[in-house]
């Protein structure tokens, strides 16, 4: 099968290819071990030599459990979902008419409107609801109140990118139809877009609560209430077995809300 | 076309979802109920809501004219951190969710392996950044060591578990290919798998980078280095010219690398 008189073989790539590999490697070596310099400049290695026997402390103090806690937990618990749940609300409330804004075939005017909107979006998800929870218990005072408002506000880039996608891959034909027969341009959405996206938007709801369930259990770090809240006030008195029945029930919570959503989700799409 | 004609020639939308009346008003019911429960239980005290509009106001002026200046110290020791956590933590999330993905692959690893891997993913992906951030911090004291080490292992689940579906819906026909030239098992991986996965590994990668750096401003807040602890402190302090430079300096590099990773990944796939 070989022949054996030339000597060249089979090679998985070009001499070229191999070499502009090798350079994009050394690089990017080279430039996470800068990075990694920079970053443990100021670490104490004796703290990080010292962990294994921190580790083998917090957690002999973390268990058993002190189940007795639970108790106390409802009513965080309560808390938590009401934070995600209305948060989503407000968030998928405010998202609709932004992401109709910021589709390409329903806004108004490509120069002036969609730019706005889409500057809405950006700036609402490059900012983590913890953040925007930070800001919010600075201006309206800690409690629920900051907590869902900061879900919310989280929520609307989320959920108005994922539809305003949803509104632009519409089949236009349909559109097109509606309109033939006379519709207003609010009858052409009633009729001819929203039953196209009306799935996708449910999907992306749920999707979006499950987020939220995970993200709400712990804004009360910064005091937007919930189970977070509990959280910090163990963790400042070093009650590191009422941590773990935290732990435990923030793992419960977000195990069910995301069976909850992937069966809601398989149901709707 | 499926509903019937009667006598009144009165066409009635059909439900989209939920089929069933009894279903759509148990639901609907039920919700409602959920919702007053909900509502009166968020204790909201109006007043310092009304004093807090102030402060809100003093915070939107805050964004508009942002301080770069008098903490830039702060800011870039904050950036710096944030940055080189972000790198460093993605690279070491790659290589650790390398092996760990295609052990969690159905039709490359034994099932023992198999079960250990997917241990892994799960436990990874079942605790939020910030908790995990929490233990580390405790255990390996403060600073960007922790947040490095927390975004790693949240990596970890992430990649490998998107690794190891994609190799799981690698062509077989391939893998057969050059498993009938007699290619051992490493062989297989290296001529097979990895040409087909490489790709949206580094897409993955890239896509993760993004997520590490929005995380990376957030774990500052319970004390694992970044810009999120510079944050904490300018919101603490009643900064808002200041914080909102940080958001400001936090939201254009998010845009910067997701619209780079985005350029990336469509280049490489």
């Amino acid at each position: 099968m070989t022949s054996r008189t030339d000597t060249q073989s089979w090679q998985f790539r070009t001499p070229r290819q191999h070499m502009l590999r090798w350079v994009g490697w050394f690089w990017l070596v080279a430039l996470a071990v800068f990075c990694w310099n920079l970053m443990t400049e100021d670490t104490i290695w004796a703290f990080v030599a010292d962990a294994p026997r921190q580790a083998s402390d917090i957690g002999g103090r973390m268990l058993p459990p002190r189940w007795g806690y639970l108790n106390q937990l409802w009513q965080p618990l309560w808390d938590t979902l009401n934070i995600a749940t209305l948060g989503t609300l407000i968030g998928v409330i405010i998202a609709i008419p932004v992401a109709f804004l910021a589709a390409g075939n329903t806004t108004p005017s490509r120069q002036f409107v969609r730019p706005l909107a889409l500057l809405i979006i950006v700036t609402s998800r490059s900012i983590n609801s913890l953040i925007w929870a930070l800001l919010l218990v600075a201006i309206i005072g800690p409690g629920l109140l900051a907590g869902i408002v900061a879900i919310g506000l989280r929520s609307i880039g989320f959920v108005a990118k994922l539809l305003y996608e949803a509104i632009e891959e519409i089949d236009e034909s349909q559109v097109e139809a509606v309109r033939a027969t006379g519709a207003s341009e609010a009858q052409v959405i009633d009729y001819a877009i929203i039953p196209q996206i009306l799935p996708a938007f449910w999907g992306i709801s749920v999707f979006r609560w499950d987020i939220n369930i995970r993200e709400s259990t712990i804004l009360g770090l910064v005091g937007a209430g919930g189970l977070g809240l509990q959280l910090q006030s163990s963790l400042s008195t070093l009650a590191w077995n009422q941590v773990t029945v935290i732990f435990l029930v923030i793992l419960a919570t977000v195990v069910v809300s995301e069976w909850v959503s992937a069966k809601v989700r398989r149901a709707v799409l | 076309m499926t509903s019937e004609v009667t006598s009144s020639r009165t066409w009635k939308r059909p439900p989209v979802l939920l089929k069933d009346p009894r279903w759509r008003w148990t639901i609907l019911l039920g919700s409602a109920v959920y919702l007053i429960l909900a509502i009166s239980s968020v204790e909201v005290d109006w007043f310092r809501v009304y004093e807090g509009l102030e402060r809100g106001w003093k915070f939107i002026q805050g964004f508009l004219t942002p301080d770069f200046s008098s903490r830039w110290r702060d800011i870039q020791a904050g950036l710096v951190e944030s940055l080189t956590m972000t790198l460093t933590s993605t690279v070491a999330g790659v290589l650790v969710s390398v092996p760990i993905g295609i052990g969690a692959a159905r039709n490359l690893a034994p099932a023992p392996v198999y079960m250990f891997c997917r241990g892994i993913i799960t436990l990874s992906r079942s605790f939020q950044e910030i908790i995990i951030a929490i233990l580390l911090v405790a255990m390996f004291g403060f600073g960007p060591f922790a947040g490095f080490l927390t975004l790693t292992f949240a990596s970890i689940g992430f990649l490998s578990k998107l690794l190891a579906e994609d190799i799981e819906d690698c062509d077989s026909a391939q893998i057969e290919a050059i498993r009938a030239t007699g290619a051992g098992w490493w062989q297989v991986v290296n001529y097979a798998v990895q040409p087909q996965v490489m790709p949206r590994l580094i897409g993955l990668s890239l896509y993760r980078l993004d997520i590490n750096f929005r995380e990376s401003s957030v774990i500052g807040i319970v004390g694992a280095g970044g810009v999120g602890a510079t944050l904490n402190t300018a919101i603490d302090r009643y900064e808002y010219d200041s914080a909102g430079a940080i958001l400001i300096i936090i939201i254009a590099i998010v845009l910067v690398v997701e619209y780079s990773s985005s350029y990336i990944r469509r280049w490489v796939q």
